[in-house]
């Protein structure tokens, strides 16, 4: 049999192959997934570990049901999306900003070069006592080290991409005459630092969605703070409706950012 | 008949890492309204270097060059590099309006210039394609159709057709001759192709030694349409590889 099967592949047209080779492999990954959600079930089931420690993922829907209809689950959506999102604005934009002007000017780079070295080994996180002196346990703290977590990321890379720029191509905008900085950096600088500019971006999306959760645990409203509400109960199932929620927001904002990066970079062969 | 570009004496001394080298040294050159100038050299030899002081990407270190044109356009000089440089994240047609934008036309007026210049290097239907859907030919036209869109009276060119197949090269020879014919614009074309300047051009200037000068500066009188090989330029193309090769 398994003879036969070998002589008949070859039979087959390269894209019917490689479109079996694709179901193949979804048809693994949804039978791992199958297999891990046994074995977690079961460990609480088998009396592995206290049900009380670890809930089986059939007790994950009620627990989400009442999470949603207590107006919970909704409140610590929306606030850990807002911060994550003013987060994510403010830290992006002044990455992209000051990662761009150092990347054209070596004045701006010599001039911030050892600050840049002084500052950049400190993890967003140590950002956390200052956060609070200034804006209390507020959202503004939250926004503040979700801003500062991007901010490095996203600069480095702007800055990469724009000492990147290929200097054929400033030569084009200088023989048609676009000879200022501005010019140049609408004509070429940006949109040819923007594949570069959009892999740090990608990347920040999801350290912020770390430092979400880690500002939250301090006690800003959110996702992470109804998350250690519930550990300090010991509602273990709705800490995993947390986590769950936390893992399906983050694929659902990474998947609309690659949408995005497509489209802007339909140009790429 | 009035020129267009006077170089009187052009020196240009290039500094890098504290080593001195000089490029160009007391070039005189006039090239009249209308002419197609072919600059012919070994490469190293200033002849891009010349273009490019040209269109004010680098500055001359002695001598003077003057470019003087009758409009008032705001690109009088336009320049097609040797590879043809196009920006990836533009569509051909924005490509082509580059450097239309800023001249004060709408967007709708820059493209209709552009698509125009597409129509004449014969590319009006590719205009929404990206860059890289094009082939090196197509490519090399599209820069092409950029430099004619700012309707310079000087086209510079810089080996506009050396990274091209022959059949290619060939085929966008016969269509610059017949753009230039069509609008009467000033052509200076660098290559180091002696037989592609001979069939091209109404001038030929070789440029040789270091610094370089210009060893050779005669006119072709070939009526037109030419042959690629008229046994009448066999002797000229001698004389001129003859000079390449012993420079003085």
């Amino acid at each position: 049999m398994a003879l036969t099967q070998t002589a008949d592949l070859p039979a087959l047209s390269a894209s019917s192959r490689a479109r079996l080779g694709a179901l193949g492999s979804i048809g693994l990954g949804a039978a791992g997934l199958l297999a891990f959600l046994l074995i977690w079930q079961a460990v609480p089931a088998l009396g592995l570990v206290n049900p009380m420690m670890l809930p089986g993922p059939l007790a994950i829907p009620t627990a989400f049901r009442s999470e949603i209809d207590s107006g919970m689950w909704l409140k610590a959506v929306t606030g850990s999306l807002s911060h994550y999102g003013i987060g994510l604005v403010i830290g992006a934009a002044l990455g992209v900003a000051v990662g761009v002007l150092t990347g054209m000017s070596r004045v701006a780079e010599d001039l911030t070069s050892w600050v840049v070295r002084l500052l950049r080994p400190i993890p967003g996180l140590a950002w956390a006592p200052f956060a609070i002196i200034w804006f209390g346990v507020t959202p503004k703290a939250a926004v503040f080290i979700i801003a500062v977590s991007v901010f490095w990321i996203v600069f480095f890379a702007a800055h990469g991409a724009v000492r990147g720029v290929d200097r054929d191509l400033l030569e084009v905008a200088e023989a048609f005459g676009f000879r200022r900085a501005h010019e140049k950096l609408l004509k070429i600088y940006l949109p040819a630092a923007m594949p570069g500019i959009l892999v740090g971006l990608r990347t920040a999306l999801g350290q912020a969605w770390m430092a979400v959760v880690a500002a939250e645990i301090f006690g800003v409203p959110g996702l992470g703070n109804r998350m250690i509400e519930a550990s300090s109960l010991l509602a273990t199932d709705i800490v995993v409706v947390y986590m769950l929620t936390m893992a399906a927001l983050y694929g659902i904002l990474d998947s609309l950012f690659l949408v995005a990066q497509n489209w802007l970079l339909r140009w790429k062969a | 008949m009035e020129s267009v570009i006077d170089i009187r004496g052009l020196g240009l001394t290039f500094e890098r890492d504290g080593r001195r080298t000089e490029v160009l040294r007391g070039l005189d050159l006039s090239i009249p309204r209308g002419a197609f100038v072919a600059i012919v050299g070994a490469s190293g030899v200033g002849k891009s270097t010349l273009l490019r002081v040209l269109i004010g990407l680098a500055k001359a270190s002695a001598g003077q060059v003057s470019v003087t044109t009758r409009s008032a356009a705001r690109q009088p000089v336009a320049l097609v590099f040797q590879d043809s440089r196009l920006l990836p994240w533009r569509r051909v047609v924005d490509n082509v309006a580059l450097g239309l934008e800023g001249s004060g036309l709408s967007k709708i007026e820059r493209r209709a210039r552009a698509v125009e210049a597409l129509r004449v290097v014969g590319l009006a239907e590719l205009a929404g394609r990206w860059p890289y859907q094009l082939s090196g030919g197509q490519r090399q036209r599209v820069s092409l159709a950029r430099a004619l869109a700012v309707e310079p009276e000087v086209l510079l060119m810089d080996e506009p057709f050396s990274a091209l197949d022959a059949i290619s090269r060939e085929g966008l020879q016969d269509e610059l001759t017949r753009i230039w014919r069509e609008t009467g614009k000033t052509i200076l074309f660098v290559t180091h192709d002696i037989e592609e300047a001979v069939y091209l051009a109404d001038r030929v200037v070789v440029l040789a030694g270091a610094p370089g000068r210009a060893v050779i500066d005669r006119t072709i009188d070939a009526s037109r349409p030419r042959h690629r090989d008229d046994p009448a330029h066999s002797a000229l193309i001698a004389d001129i590889r003859g000079h390449i090769a012993r420079p003085g």
